[in-house]
C-alpha cells in the first residue's frame, strides 16, 4: 500500500526527517508515536503534500504510484486521507456542499459518474450514523464555529464520505475529552474493513486503546528509532520517552 | 545649464493641458444644447455650468479623485445627443434582468427617461413618475426645492456640478406615502453607442414617503461598441419609517465608465440597504452617500467587485450621522485579478449632536494577480464623544492554509480557489433581499469565478 525509503524533509532551512522507512500492507494499522518535536505532524503534512515541506531525499510508493510526484489533490483521489491536526474553519462554504464536491471531483478522477443528490444524500445519513455526527453540524459554515471534538469527528465523517483507502490520522486525539475521543475512535475502527490501512500518529498511548495498532513505531529526531507490536505503545506510556533517547541516544548523536 | 523638469511636471503640465481642451469640448457641446424649456430649473442648470466652468473635469490633483483619473477617458470627442435615438423595445429586450415580468421597468435613453420603452405596473397611488420640470410646478416643488442638489454639498467638483446642468432633463420619482410598492423598479440607463460615443447625464429625484417600501435595481448598459460615459446623480429622500433597498448590477463593456453619484437622505428613522456588485467596465466611480438626519435611522451599505482586464472600480462612500442613535454597517469586498485596479475611500463624519452613533466599515480585498492593486482609506471625522465607530481594511491571497485543507479532500486548485471565492463572495451576494436579483448576481459571480456547484 505504502512504501516510505529513507525519506528527507525540510521546512526553510531546517531538516526535519531524516530518513524514515515504513512500509504499510492492506489492512493494516499502524501507530506513530514520538515526543514533541520529532517529526510526526511533518510525516503527515509531507505524505498529504503539504507545499510549505521540501523533500530533499528518499522515495515513497503509494499503491505502485510514485506518492511524491502527485499533486495534493491527487494524492486524495488515489485514495490517500489526512485526518487534519487542526482542521480549517472555512466560512461561507457549507459542509455538506463541499463534502459533495470533494466526493465527485474523486470520482471524475476515476472516470465514474457524479452522484446525483438522492444517491449523496442516501451516502450522508448512512456516515452520518456511522460517525454520530448531527445533520444541524453538516449544514453550517465548514467547521465554523465546531468545538473540537465536532472538528474531529467532521475529519472522521469526512472520511467516511470519501472512503480513502489509507487514511493518516494527525493528533486525532488532541484536544478531545475522553468521550469524544470513544466516539472519533469508535468511528474509526468501523471503517476498519480488512483491507483500508490507516496510519495513526499520536503522542499518547491513550488513543491506541480504542484504536488498536498492529506496529507501533518510535519517532525520534526525525527517524524511527524503534518498532514493535501494540505492547510498545503500552511500554511507552509507563516509561515515558526518555527510556527511547537513554535507549538511543548516543546512537543518535553518533 | 536648463533645468530638466521632473517627471511627475511634465505629467502635471500636459494634464493640464488636456483637461482645459476637455472642458472647452464641453462647454462648446454645452452651448449647442437646446436650453428652451427648462423652465422653472432653469437657475439650477445656469449654477450647474457656471460651477462646471469654474472647476472642469476633475484630475488627479483633486484629493477624491487622486486614484480616478476620469480625464483619460473624457479625453474624446463625445456626442450629447438626448433621448432621440432608434432604441427599441427589443433592444431592451436583449439586458432585461431577471423578474422583469413583475417589475416597473424604466427606461433612460442617453441619460432621459423614455416612456414608450418603460412598462409601469405599479398604479398612480403607489407611484407617481414625472419630468423634474413639471413636478416643480406641482405640490411637489417644496421637495425639489429641498432636495434637488444637495448632493453637492459633498461633492464640489465639476463633474457633479456638470449633471446639475443638465437636471433640466431629470426625472422625478415618488413613492407614496403607505406604499409597500408591490412591483420592484427596475432603470436600465442605456447609452447608445452605436454610431458615435456617448456621454449622458440622467438625474433623478426619489421620494420615499412616509411607511412606504420600495426596492430600485440599477443596471447601466452600452449598445454598441463606441466609447460611453455616463454621468448619473440619483438623490434619493426617505421618509418617517421607510424602507429603502437599493442594488445596483455593473457589468458592461471595457469602453463603458461612469461616475454614478447615488445621494440618500434619511430625513425620518429609515432604513436603506444598498448592496453594490460590479463585474465589469472601464472606469467605474460610485459615490455612495447616506446622510442619516433623523435620531435611530439604520443603513447598510454593502460591495462587492469582482473585477479582472483593465477594470478599474472606485467606490467612495461617504456616511453623515447628524443625529444620535443611528446605526450604519458598510462591508465592501473586492476580489481583483489580472490589471484591474481597485479603489475604496469610506468617510465617516459623526456630527456633534450625533451621540451614541455606531458607525462600522470595513474593506477587505483579495488580488489574484501580481498586477492588480487596490488602494483602501477609511477616513473617520468625529465630533460627537459618546459613539462606537470602527474600521478595518485587508488586502491579501487567498488562504493557503485553507486551500490546502481542499485539496487534500481531492478538489483541484481551480475548482478550490472558486470555492474559496464564491464564499468570499457570498457574504456580500447573500444581502441582496430579492431572490432573482440574488440569483441573478450569483450566477454571474459564480460564472466569473469558475464556479459551479
Amino acid at each position: 500500500m505504502l512504501s516510505i525509503k529513507n525519506l528527507h524533509a525540510r521546512i526553510e532551512e531546517k531538516e526535519i526527517l531524516k530518513g524514515i522507512n515504513l512500509n504499510i500492507k492492506p489492512g493494516e494499522v499502524h501507530a506513530i508515536m514520538g515526543p514533541n518535536g520529532s517529526g510526526k505532524s511533518t510525516l503527515a503534512s509531507v505524505l498529504a503534500g503539504r507545499s510549505d515541506y521540501e523533500v530533499t531525499g528518499g522515495e515513497a510508493e503509494f499503491l505502485e504510484k510514485d506518492l511524491l510526484e502527485l499533486s495534493p489533490e491527487d494524492r486524495a483521489r488515489e485514495g490517500l486521507f489526512l485526518a487534519f491536526q487542526y482542521p480549517i474553519e472555512i466560512p461561507g462554504v457549507s459542509t455538506t456542499n463541499f463534502i459533495k464536491t470533494a466526493v465527485n471531483e474523486i470520482r471524475k478522477y476515476r472516470g465514474e459518474e457524479p452522484m446525483d443528490a438522492v444517491q449523496f444524500l442516501k451516502k450522508m445519513k448512512e456516515k452520518m450514523k456511522l460517525v454520530e455526527i448531527d445533520q444541524s453540524l453538516l449544514s453550517r459554515s465548514l467547521n465554523e464555529g465546531f468545538s473540537g471534538g465536532e472538528k474531529k469527528r467532521n475529519e472522521i465523517f469526512q472520511m467516511a464520505m470519501l472512503e480513502p483507502k489509507l487514511a493518516i490520522l494527525d493528533e486525532t486525539d488532541s484536544g478531545l475529552d475522553i468521550d469524544a475521543l470513544r466516539i472519533v475512535a469508535e468511528g474509526v475502527n468501523k471503517l476498519r474493513d480488512g483491507k483500508r490501512s490507516f496510519l495513526v500518529i499520536t503522542h499518547y498511548q491513550r488513543l491506541l486503546e480504542y484504536i488498536v495498532p498492529d506496529f507501533v513505531h518510535v519517532l525520534y529526531k526525525g527517524k524511527i528509532v524503534k518498532s514493535g507490536g501494540k505492547e510498545l505503545a503500552l511500554e511507552l506510556e509507563e516509561k515515558g520517552y526518555d527510556f527511547i533517547k537513554e535507549e538511543l541516544g548516543e546512537a543518535i548523536e553518533a | 545649464m536648463e533645468k530638466v523638469p521632473k517627471a511627475d511636471e511634465v505629467r502635471g503640465k500636459e494634464g493640464e493641458v488636456l483637461m482645459s481642451d476637455l472642458k472647452s469640448i464641453i462647454q462648446t457641446k454645452f452651448t449647442n444644447e437646446p436650453f428652451s424649456g427648462n423652465g422653472a430649473l432653469q437657475a439650477f442648470s445656469q449654477k450647474g455650468i457656471e460651477l462646471f466652468n469654474e472647476q472642469g473635469i476633475p484630475t488627479s490633483k483633486h484629493e477624491e479623485w487622486k486614484y480616478t483619473r476620469i480625464g483619460s477617458v473624457l479625453n474624446k470627442e463625445f456626442s450629447y445627443a438626448g433621448g432621440a435615438t432608434a432604441v427599441t423595445a427589443k433592444d431592451v429586450d436583449a439586458f432585461r434582468l431577471p423578474g422583469n415580468e413583475n417589475a416597473n421597468e424604466l427606461v433612460f435613453v442617453n441619460g432621459i427617461y423614455h416612456a414608450e420603452l418603460s412598462t409601469i405596473r405599479s398604479s398612480a397611488d403607489e407611484l407617481v413618475l414625472m419630468p423634474l420640470s413639471e413636478a416643480v410646478t406641482t405640490a411637489y416643488k417644496p421637495v425639489i426645492d429641498k432636495h434637488l442638489g444637495h448632493s453637492a454639498n459633498y461633492h464640489t467638483d465639476g463633474i457633479n456640478a456638470l449633471n446639475n446642468a443638465f437636471a433640466y432633463q431629470g426625472l422625478f420619482i415618488a413613492v407614496k406615502k403607505n406604499m409597500a410598492v408591490q412591483h420592484p423598479l427596475y432603470c436600465y440607463y442605456i447609452n447608445d453607442a452605436r454610431t458615435v460615443n456617448v456621454l449622458s447625464q440622467p438625474r433623478t429625484l426619489i421620494h420615499v414617503g412616509v411607511n412606504a417600501e420600495v426596492f430600485l435595481v440599477e443596471e447601466e448598459v452600452t449598445l454598441g461598441a463606441s466609447d460611453s460615459f455616463i454621468n448619473r446623480v440619483s438623490e434619493i429622500v426617505v421618509e418617517e419609517n421607510a424602507n429603502v433597498h437599493i442594488y445596483k448590477i455593473q457589468n458592461e463593456d471595457s469602453h463603458s465608465s461612469c461616475v454614478k453619484t447615488t445621494h440618500v437622505r434619511q430625513v425620518g428613522v429609515s432604513r436603506v440597504n444598498s448592496v453594490t456588485i460590479t463585474l465589469n467596465g472601464g472606469m467605474i466611480r460610485n459615490n455612495l452617500n447616506v446622510i442619516l438626519e433623523a435620531p435611530g435611522c439604520e443603513s447598510n451599505m454593502y460591495g462587492l467587485y469582482c473585477v479582472k482586464g483593465n477594470t478599474h472600480i472606485d467606490n467612495h462612500t461617504i456616511v453623515d450621522n447628524v443625529m444620535p442613535n443611528s446605526l450604519s454597517n458598510e462591508l465592501y469586498k473586492g476580489i481583483i485579478d489580472e490589471n484591474a485596479t481597485g479603489v475604496f475611500n469610506g468617510k465617516i463624519f459623526v456630527r456633534k449632536d450625533a451621540q451614541k452613533t455606531n458607525a462600522y466599515q470595513s474593506n477587505k480585498n483579495v488580488l489574484l494577480s501580481d498586477a492588480a492593486t487596490v488602494n483602501t482609506k477609511p477616513q473617520l471625522e468625529i465630533f460627537a464623544d459618546d459613539v462606537k465607530c470602527s474600521h478595518g481594511c485587508t488586502v491579501g491571497r487567498l488562504d493557503e492554509e485553507a486551500l490546502f485543507y481542499l485539496k487534500a479532500r481531492g478538489i483541484g486548485d481551480k475548482e478550490a480557489k472558486a470555492l474559496l471565492l464564491h464564499a468570499f463572495a457570498g457574504e456580500i451576494l447573500d444581502k441582496i433581499e430579492l431572490p432573482s436579483i440574488r440569483q441573478y448576481a450569483d450566477a454571474i459571480i459564480s460564472e466569473r469565478l469558475g464556479f459551479e456547484l
